[in-house]
C-alpha cells in the first residue's frame, strides 16, 4: 500500500474486480438472466402482497453465493429481503 | 498413448499462442518429442510467433483433404531439437474442419510424438470445438481482469461438459507491483474464484514482445523472468513439483527501500 491510497482511503480496485466478478459469475454460471431475475422478484411480491403490506421499492431480491457450510455446496441461493410493514388480516 | 494438451482461453489476447510456443520449445529443451497444431484456422499466428512463417509449405487442412501426407505438412524447428509445427490454413475458416477429423489427427500424432499441444482458437464456437475435440487435457490461459476472468470460468464449464475434467490454469501478465499497491486480483483471488489447479503463472514481462518481434521463443534465451516462468510451467506439465517463483524485479527491491526508509 502506497502513500496516495493512505489518503485517498479509496476502495482497492481489485477486490472492487473480485467482488464483481463473483456476483458476475453467480449469474453466468446459473445461466440467469436479468429479465428472468426480475420476474422471478414480481412473482414473489405478488404472492407475498396478499399476506403482508410493505414498500416496494424495500425489496431487495437477489442471487448470491451459498453461505452454508457445506464446503461441497457451490449452488447460488436466491435471498429475499423485504422488511414488513403490516400483516394483512 | 501420450498428452494431447489443447491451451485455451475463451478471450482472445490473453497468451495462448505465446504459452503454446515457449512451452512447446522447453518441452523440446526437456529432450521430448514436441509437435504443436495451431488450431486457429484462418487467423494463424503459431507460425509467427515461432518465426516459422517461411516454411510453411502445406497446413492442416491440406492434410484433411488429402492433399498431402500428415508428416509431410509438419514444419521441423531446427533451432529446438524434437519441436514440430502443424500450421493452420490461412485461406479456409473454421468450418473446413471438423472434430472428428481434429481427433484422427491428434491420435495419429500422439502415436509418435511424446506431447501434442493444441493452441485453440479465441471464443467458444467451431474453432474452440475442434481445438478442444481430440485433446486428453487442457490448460486454461487467463490474465488478471474481470473479463479474462470470466470468460475461463465459462471455458472450464465447457471444457468439463466435454469429458476433459481437471483443466489446469496458467496465470498471464501478472504484474505483482499493483498486486501490492491492492489494484490488479493476485493468484489466490483469482484461484479461489476459479477453483481449479494452478499450473503456474507469468509475471508481465517485455521480453515477451521482443521474442514475438523476433520470432524466437523466450526460452532460448533462459534469463528473463516469463522464459523462467515457462520452464517451471513444463517441468510441472513433466510431473515435477516446482514451487511458485518469487518475482524479485529491481521495482521491488526499490520499494523495499522506500518501506524502510519513508514508512514504517
Amino acid at each position: 500500500m502506497n502513500i496516495s491510497h493512505l489518503i485517498s482511503k479509496k476502495t482497492e480496485s481489485s477486490s472492487l474486480a473480485k467482488d464483481r466478478l463473483k456476483l458476475i459469475l453467480i449469474h453466468d454460471r446459473v445461466n440467469c438472466s436479468p429479465d428472468l431475475m426480475e420476474r422471478i422478484k414480481s412473482d414473489i411480491i405478488s404472492v407475498l402482497s396478499k399476506y403482508i403490506s410493505f414498500e416496494n421499492d424495500e425489496i431487495e431480491i437477489s442471487m448470491i453465493n451459498s453461505i452454508s457450510e457445506e464446503i461441497n455446496n457451490k449452488n447460488p441461493v436466491i435471498c429475499a429481503n423485504i422488511p414488513i410493514n403490516k400483516i394483512k388480516k | 498413448m501420450n498428452e494431447i494438451i489443447v491451451i485455451t482461453s475463451g478471450k482472445g489476447g490473453v497468451g495462448k499462442t505465446t504459452s503454446t510456443a515457449n512451452i512447446g520449445a522447453a518441452l523440446a529443451n526437456f529432450g521430448k518429442k514436441v509437435v504443436l497444431i495451431d488450431a486457429d484456422i484462418g487467423l494463424r499466428n503459431l507460425d509467427v510467433v515461432l518465426g516459422l512463417e517461411n516454411r510453411i509449405v502445406y497446413n492442416l487442412v491440406d492434410v484433411i483433404d488429402g492433399n498431402c501426407k500428415l508428416k509431410q505438412a509438419l514444419i521441423r524447428d531446427k533451432r529446438f531439437e524434437g519441436l514440430f509445427l502443424l500450421p493452420a490454413a490461412q485461406s479456409k475458416d473454421k468450418n473446413d474442419v471438423s472434430p472428428e477429423q481434429m481427433k484422427v489427427i491428434c491420435k495419429e500424432l500422439s502415436e509418435e510424438f511424446d506431447y501434442v499441444l493444441i493452441d485453440c482458437p479465441a471464443g467458444i464456437e467451431q474453432g474452440f470445438k475442434n481445438a478442444i475435440a481430440g485433446a486428453t487435457s487442457g490448460i486454461v490461459v487467463t490474465t488478471p481482469e474481470v473479463s479474462a476472468i470470466r470468460d475461463a470460468d465459462r471455458i472450464i464449464g465447457l471444457l468439463e461438459a466435454n469429458e476433459l475434467s481437471n483443466p489446469k490454469l496458467l496465470i498471464n501478465r501478472l504484474k505483482q507491483n499493483m498486486v501490492k499497491d491492492g489494484n490488479m486480483m493476485s493468484i489466490a483471488d483469482i484461484k479461489e474464484i476459479l477453483a481449479i489447479e494452478l499450473i503456474g503463472y507469468v509475471p508481465d514481462d517485455e521480453n515477451v514482445v521482443i521474442s514475438t518481434n523476433r520470432g524466437e521463443p523466450l526460452i532460448k534465451e533462459n534469463n528473463s523472468v516469463a522464459s523462467q516462468a515457462y520452464i517451471n510451467i513444463t517441468k510441472r506439465i513433466l510431473g515435477e513439483d516446482i514451487p511458485l517463483m518469487e518475482v524479485e524485479t529491481e521495482r521491488n527491491v526499490f520499494r523495499k527501500f522506500k518501506k524502510l526508509f519513508k514508512l514504517k
